[in-house]
């Protein structure tokens, strides 16, 4: 009976879980309170992990764009909208738990501070390119169309951090809070625990898109089955 | 100028073009000599238009391949599509501008040279001439329609590519589109036409295909004497084979 | 190569006079922006010192929001006759069809500034006559142009294209519209060229390289 359930477990699933647990052990029980910014700090050993996942589905969705646009292979469409889903999903959480951290440690919820800001529109071209999926009648037209703004994501992510960096020095960001400025107290233990915890969102990410493209697969075949019985339909009226 | 051979003006290859769920073509295998007239036959769905379609660089097919004149359609779009010339159903006009507007743009687009005597000589083989400047959005359905017929006309294309050409034509109009068929053959060029009107298509063309769910269901190439299996074939959904 | 020229000219041209004709994009455009700028004046209580800091601000973004909507209609006029597929079928290749329509959009959109930038002048009075306002407007209205067209004619076959242009457009823009709110806010403090030549940069930066890689990629968009 276990050794069944054990067998359909995906062995992903497993080591990024056990990672997971590993990393909340370090987060909560063995790393020491940072004492400037007291128990809030914590947050940024999710925060920072989740940021760089939605770092790697922008990646992945902009190369597999770009590989779609080139060899038209389907596999690299469903890598594209899988990586986008997750990275949309962390991206969300990134800017969630970055507002949530903020508010007590630099005394606003949002700054225009320049890695914010391209995070934010970054999300933004994310997200349109799941709606634009969305209402898009399927077929190789929408995957060529999708992987256009997949592509255009990835050119304008340079042109955009270069005008957020210059419009922050220009408006300095609002970052007042008592402990904005104050070095972290905790050394190379906070550099343990985020790796830690990095390690295991990777894994986490990888788990889901990997996922995610398969549930993709199935739909694609399930296309291909509908297709091909629509055609035994037609001989069989005969 | 005629050749023991006959050249291929259109090849497909195992071409495959699916709309999401829908599969319209399943593999086409198909090959049209040079210097005949072609009429696409087969029921709604059959993949007509779609195939005129992707003959006219309109749409892109999943996989596959398709050459005009020996060049692949992928490879060389501008150099083929300066030798194609395509009615489809909608006559594809700007309807604020005026006939001699539209067709002048036209002109300008396929980089012609003495347009106004271009325009001239195809609105006369189309009768359009007395409405010249007339706009557009003024004119009947089948007055468009010829305006559409004298735009493919202007830049004397080799391929000819006609979809329901006849719909909304009055019969003075459809014998000068006749004769203009004619003349194409007897020139050596290619024309490939669907329409409603299967069996006066018959006499007229050289070469029936029958469509059917996306392949070729039955090939022809003496449609006039054919007509009886044609006919039993353009109203069935589904045959195969071709005729002996 | 004259030849390419020849057929974006006449494409644009085209476009241009059927505008003419039936009046519809430009003055959505400039009528659309120039209802922002007054309701923001109502918005805003405006007083010689928050004109300057609010002003370049409402402006852009007043144009952004009206050139998306000026877009979209544009692109469907080429659409619902279904034109554009004329033009596909011409034997030019299919980067010029997207510069022409890109030369079509970019004299949509100036053609409205034209009409709202004075009036802006005069609800905000600041003072935008000079030379940088002509070079940071021209900037800015070929990187709308370039990053729309593209997006618009994605959309318009989309059933809610309304609403997707401008998630698609406005994103992808943000960068040019924040040198364009940049510079024209120096302008009105009356500093010039070296304040904002880093801004004229990055706008350059972004024209170009929109107006290439849209080009390149437009003839995949075309064909259904």
């Amino acid at each position: 009976m276990i050794n069944k359930v054990l067998n359909r477990l995906d062995p992903l699933l497993i080591l990024s879980a056990a990672l997971m647990g590993v990393a909340l052990y370090l987060i909560f029980i063995w790393v020491p309170t940072e004492t400037n910014q007291g128990a809030v700090q914590r947050i940024l050993y999710f925060h920072v992990p989740v940021a760089w996942g939605s770092m790697m589905g922008i990646l992945v969705v902009s190369g597999s764009s770009f590989m779609y646009l080139w060899k038209k292979n389907e596999k690299w469409d469903r890598l594209a909208v899988a990586s986008a889903e997750v990275g949309v999903v962390f991206g969300g959480i990134m800017l969630l738990s970055g507002m949530i951290w903020a508010r007590p440690v630099w005394a606003v919820w949002w700054t225009g501070e320049a890695k914010l800001t391209t995070a934010l529109i970054l999300f933004f071209i994310y997200v349109a390119y799941l709606m634009f999926r969305a209402y898009f009648p399927p077929g190789a037209h929408r995957q060529r169309l999708a992987a256009i703004i997949g592509v255009t994501g990835a050119i304008d992510t340079p042109i955009i951090y270069f005008a957020t960096n210059l419009w922050s020095q220009a408006h300095p960001p609002l970052v007042t809070g008592p402990a904005a400025d104050a070095d972290s107290t905790l050394g190379s233990d906070l550099g343990i625990v985020l790796l830690a915890s990095t390690i295991a969102f990777t894994f986490l990410f990888i788990f889901l898109v990997q996922n995610r493209y398969k549930i993709r697969k199935s739909e694609d075949d399930l296309v291909e089955l509908k297709r091909a019985s629509s055609t035994s339909v037609m001989t069989g009226a005969n | 100028m005629v050749s023991q051979v006959p050249q291929i003006a259109v090849k497909t290859e195992a071409v495959v073009k699916n709309f999401g769920e829908t599969a319209v073509l399943r593999g086409l295998d198909l090959e049209l000599p040079a210097g005949e007239v072609t009429v696409l036959l087969g029921t709604n769905g059959a993949g007509k238009s779609t195939l005129l379609r992707i003959l006219a660089m309109l749409t892109q097919i999943d996989s596959g391949s398709v050459s005009i004149h020996g060049s692949d359609i992928a490879k060389n779009g501008p150099a083929i599509r300066a030798m194609t010339g395509s009615v489809l159903h909608s006559p594809m006009l700007y309807a604020d501008m005026s006939v001699r507007e539209n067709l002048m743009f036209f002109a300008e687009m396929y980089r012609l040279e003495n347009v106004d005597d271009l325009i001239v000589k195809t609105t006369s083989q189309v009768g359009i001439e007395p409405r010249l400047d007339h706009r557009i959005r003024t004119l009947s359905h089948g007055f468009q329609k010829r305006v559409a017929l004298a735009r493919a006309l202007m830049h004397d294309p080799q391929l000819l590519l006609l979809d329901e050409p006849e719909s909304g034509l009055d019969s003075q109009s459809v014998s000068r589109l006749e004769k203009i068929i004619d003349n194409y053959r007897s020139t050596g060029r290619t024309v490939v036409i669907t329409t409603h009107i299967v069996e006066h298509a018959l006499e007229l063309a050289d070469r029936a295909v029958v469509l059917n769910s996306g392949t070729v269901g039955l090939t022809s190439t003496n449609p006039s004497q054919d007509r009886a299996e044609i006919l039993a074939a353009n109203s069935s959904e589904s045959t195969s084979g071709a005729l002996p | 190569m004259m030849g390419s020229f020849a057929v974006i000219w006449e494409i644009g041209r085209k476009d241009l006079l059927l505008e003419i004709r039936n009046k519809d994009v430009v003055v959505a455009i400039a009528g659309f922006a120039l209802l922002v700028l007054v309701i923001f004046t109502f918005a805003i209580d405006l007083n010689q010192s928050n004109a300057k800091l609010v002003g370049p601000g409402v402006l852009w973004a007043g144009i952004a929001f009206a050139g998306v909507t000026g877009l979209n209609r544009a692109f469907a006029l080429e659409v619902e006759g279904n034109t554009l597929e004329a033009l596909m079928l011409a034997p030019m290749s299919r980067d010029l069809i997207y510069l022409g329509k890109a030369l079509g959009n970019f004299l949509f959109i100036a053609v409205a500034q034209i009409i709202v930038i004075p009036v802006f002048a005069v609800l905000f009075n600041l003072v935008v006559f000079r030379w940088e306002m002509l070079v940071i407007s021209l900037l800015t209205t070929i990187g709308f142009s370039a990053v729309g067209t593209l997006f618009a004619a994605m959309s318009v076959r989309v059933r809610a294209r309304e609403v997707m242009l401008p998630l698609l457009f406005l994103p992808v823009v943000i960068p040019l519209l924040m040198a364009a709110v940049e510079s024209t806010s120096h302008i009105v403090n009356g500093r010039s060229w070296s304040d904002i030549s880093q801004w004229l940069q990055l706008a350059v930066a972004f024209d170009v390289t929109f107006v290439v890689v849209f080009a390149f990629i437009f003839q995949h968009i075309l064909e259904d």
